[in-house]
């Protein structure tokens, strides 16, 4: 692995706190936040702002959890608060369909990001074919690339890219990744696409977040995300005012000004967040085992009811290869955990 | 040998082929005389003439030509159906058919078959909602439903191209049967492709919010393990994990009981492995409706349908 940034060039740097935070938030923003979140990150230079719910459009639900404002509204605020940056919106095929993405254009996206399982670009076409008539910059996303290796997902890349991507992300979405994963995976994007960007989504379960974003940028990533105090799911992402001052020190620093952005992690931020997220036992033990950062709170919460340990039900659904958006099976696991159990008791 | 109702099945593919083995295991009061496809060189049509079935790449127009057979599977495509179901209805053939074209009314064979022996043409919703519209019915018919939703996890090498270039309509299908059969105010349907290795078997979450807080959760228990008997009667793999589960959670409605059911569908391994449930699930609800119709054609009282 290079670790010489010489080569790098400053990122576009998208920020998503009002979606990957949206998990953290436990989908509770209200318009206010959202105006207030929009208004700090927009004078502070971020390229675009992604909101919506936090499994993407049409995500609220009881098995993700149900938004407590609109999405679309928080959409057309976002959008009517902002100067500078783009709104965009995530859309999991499968979740989300072209249904909720045509009223996100109505409500002011100009920026869809279009999320599949790392293995299964394909149920991605139609969503494409719309973001691009409809005008669009249309971003794919790998999620959990790290179950796969690097020439593999540049094959998933390329499909992507085949239906009209900008842009294709590696996402880490289980922070499982080391900086050696992060490069080798943006790397053999770079070298498989023609036209599109790469881009790189960290989480930070192993305390990695910013490390493999700058590993992503040694090996020529283009995108890379952050969200502000790094709210985000498990231990959140790579924390928007760190990479700034980090971005700057390198000499890669797109425009953004580092202090604005650290007030606005410190005094608008701070206030709205419900918690702090950080590598804590049962997130270190999501990246650790490999599993999709979201379960955190749904795995803590059921364990709870249950009584049974949530990093037990982590590193099962971890052996199981769960994947992007399964948090139905926290439950079916715990109940079969409790079941062993007290069968282990009853012997 | 009983009088029987000869049919044939449209689409020499995967699923055709599952089906033709069901039809042939389990044939009833149905006899399979053809399977028609339009590729010459199909592995399901060289499966059919080993088995010594009639075998024609010529498309619908074999079918047309016999008019001996008065039910015919569709297991084309919802394109293909389009065209097909006019000509079927002309020829006055019964249509099952097992594409999203969804001409004919949807069936669920234990929730609304019956009400539907009179039309020519029913269409089979999607796998997601054979698997899961029996179960919110089930919870609807004890305590009405509010709100229904479905989470569908199936392996990924059982999901082919027509569901992964159309993941759209099988949510929007799907939603709309857990309203329009189901019962519930308002439907949910989310789907998701597993990669694992080995591939894992269908996994479906069903979780529905009943209208009034204050129902009996004994009969909801009940009812599911009912209809949960009821399908295990023409899909053997279709179980449930355990009782539903009742959690309180925060919901657009103020917080509330959610009965939560766990079920797996497990294929019969009749031609498709077994994994793949949520195909088994598709021909074995075809073969069951085909029966249904078969007795009704034969002048026999449908409540006497065996499996």
């Amino acid at each position: 692995m290079n670790w010489d940034l010489s080569t790098a060039k400053p990122p576009v740097v998208v920020d998503t706190t009002l979606r990957d935070g949206s998990h953290a938030h436990r989908h509770q923003y209200t318009v206010e936040e959202a105006r207030a979140i929009a208004q700090a990150l927009d004078e502070a230079g971020v390229y675009a702002i992604e909101v919506s719910h936090g499994d993407g459009l049409g995500g609220s639900s009881l098995q993700y959890g149900f938004s407590r404002t609109d999405e679309m509204e928080l959409i057309r605020a976002v959008r009517e608060t902002v100067r500078r940056a783009k709104v965009a919106a995530l859309l999991l095929p499968g979740i989300g369909t072209r249904k909720e993405l045509k009223e996100a254009v109505e409500a002011g996206i100009q920026m869809v990001r279009i999320a599949t399982q790392c293995t299964e670009a394909d149920i991605s076409e139609q969503h494409f074919g719309m973001a691009k008539e409809m005008g669009l910059e249309a971003v794919g996303f790998l999620m959990m690339s790290h179950m796969r290796p690097p020439e593999f997902l540049a094959e998933q890349a390329r499909l992507m890219e085949s239906y009209g991507a900008d842009v294709v992300y590696i996402v880490d979405s289980a922070g499982a990744m080391l900086p050696e994963d992060a490069y080798a995976r943006v790397k053999a994007l770079k070298e498989a696409l023609s036209r599109a960007k790469v881009g790189f989504h960290a989480h930070n379960n192993l305390g990695l977040a910013i490390g493999n974003t700058l590993a992503a940028l040694a090996a020529g990533a283009d995108w890379v995300d952050a969200t502000l105090r790094g709210y985000g799911a498990g231990a959140g992402n790579a924390p928007l005012e760190v990479l700034a001052a980090v971005l700057d020190k390198a000499g890669l620093n797109p425009g953004l000004d580092v202090f604005k952005l650290l007030d606005a992690a410190e005094y608008v931020m701070g206030p709205i967040l419900h918690f702090q997220p950080y590598p804590d036992r049962d997130s270190v033990a999501i990246g650790y085992a490999g599993v999709y950062s979201t379960f955190l709170l749904h795995a803590k919460r059921i364990g709870k009811e249950l009584g049974v340990d949530p990093l037990a039900i982590l590193l099962e659904l971890g052996r199981r290869q769960a994947v992007a958006g399964q948090e139905d099976w926290i439950l079916r696991v715990a109940l079969e955990l409790k079941e062993k159990e007290a069968g282990a008791l009853a012997d | 040998m009983s009088e029987r109702v000869k049919v044939a099945i449209l689409g020499s593919g995967n699923i055709g082929t599952d089906l033709m083995y069901k039809l042939l295991k389990n044939p009833g009061h149905m006899e399979l005389v053809a399977v028609v496809g339009i590729d010459p060189k199909s592995e399901g049509l060289a499966r059919a003439r080993a088995l010594g079935l009639e075998a024609s790449h010529e498309g619908i127009a074999y079918i047309l030509e016999r008019p001996e057979i008065k039910i015919v599977f569709d297991a084309t495509s919802a394109k293909a159906h389009l065209r097909h179901a006019k000509l079927l209805r002309e020829a006055g053939k019964i249509a099952i058919d097992l594409t999203p074209a969804a001409r004919g009314p949807y069936v669920v064979p234990p929730v609304n078959l019956k009400e539907h022996l009179d039309k020519d043409n029913v269409n089979l919703i999607t796998c997601g909602g054979q698997a899961t519209i029996p179960l919110v019915y089930a919870v609807h018919r004890v305590a009405p439903v509010r709100y229904a939703e479905m989470v569908s996890t199936v392996a990924s090498r059982s999901a082919g191209p027509g569901t992964r270039q159309n993941i759209d309509e099988f949510t929007f299908t799907t939603a709309r049967g857990l309203e329009a059969i189901g019962g519930a105010k308002k439907g949910k349907a989310i789907i998701i492709l597993n990669p694992a290795e080995p591939p894992i078997i269908m996994t479906n979450t069903v979780r529905c919010i009943p209208e009034d807080e204050g129902f009996d959760r004994e009969a909801v228990v009940a009812s599911v393990r009912a209809m949960e008997r009821e399908v295990q009667a023409y899909v053997p793999g279709y179980r449930l994990k355990a009782d539903p589960v009742f959690e309180r959670l925060p919901t657009p409605w103020g917080e509330r009981t959610v009965v939560s059911m766990l079920l797996e569908v497990e294929g019969a391994g009749d031609y498709l492995p077994k994994y793949a449930g949520n195909l088994d699930i598709m021909t074995a609800s075809a073969r069951r409706v085909g029966e249904v119709f078969a007795q009704h054609l034969l002048g026999k009282p449908v409540e006497e349908v065996v499996a």
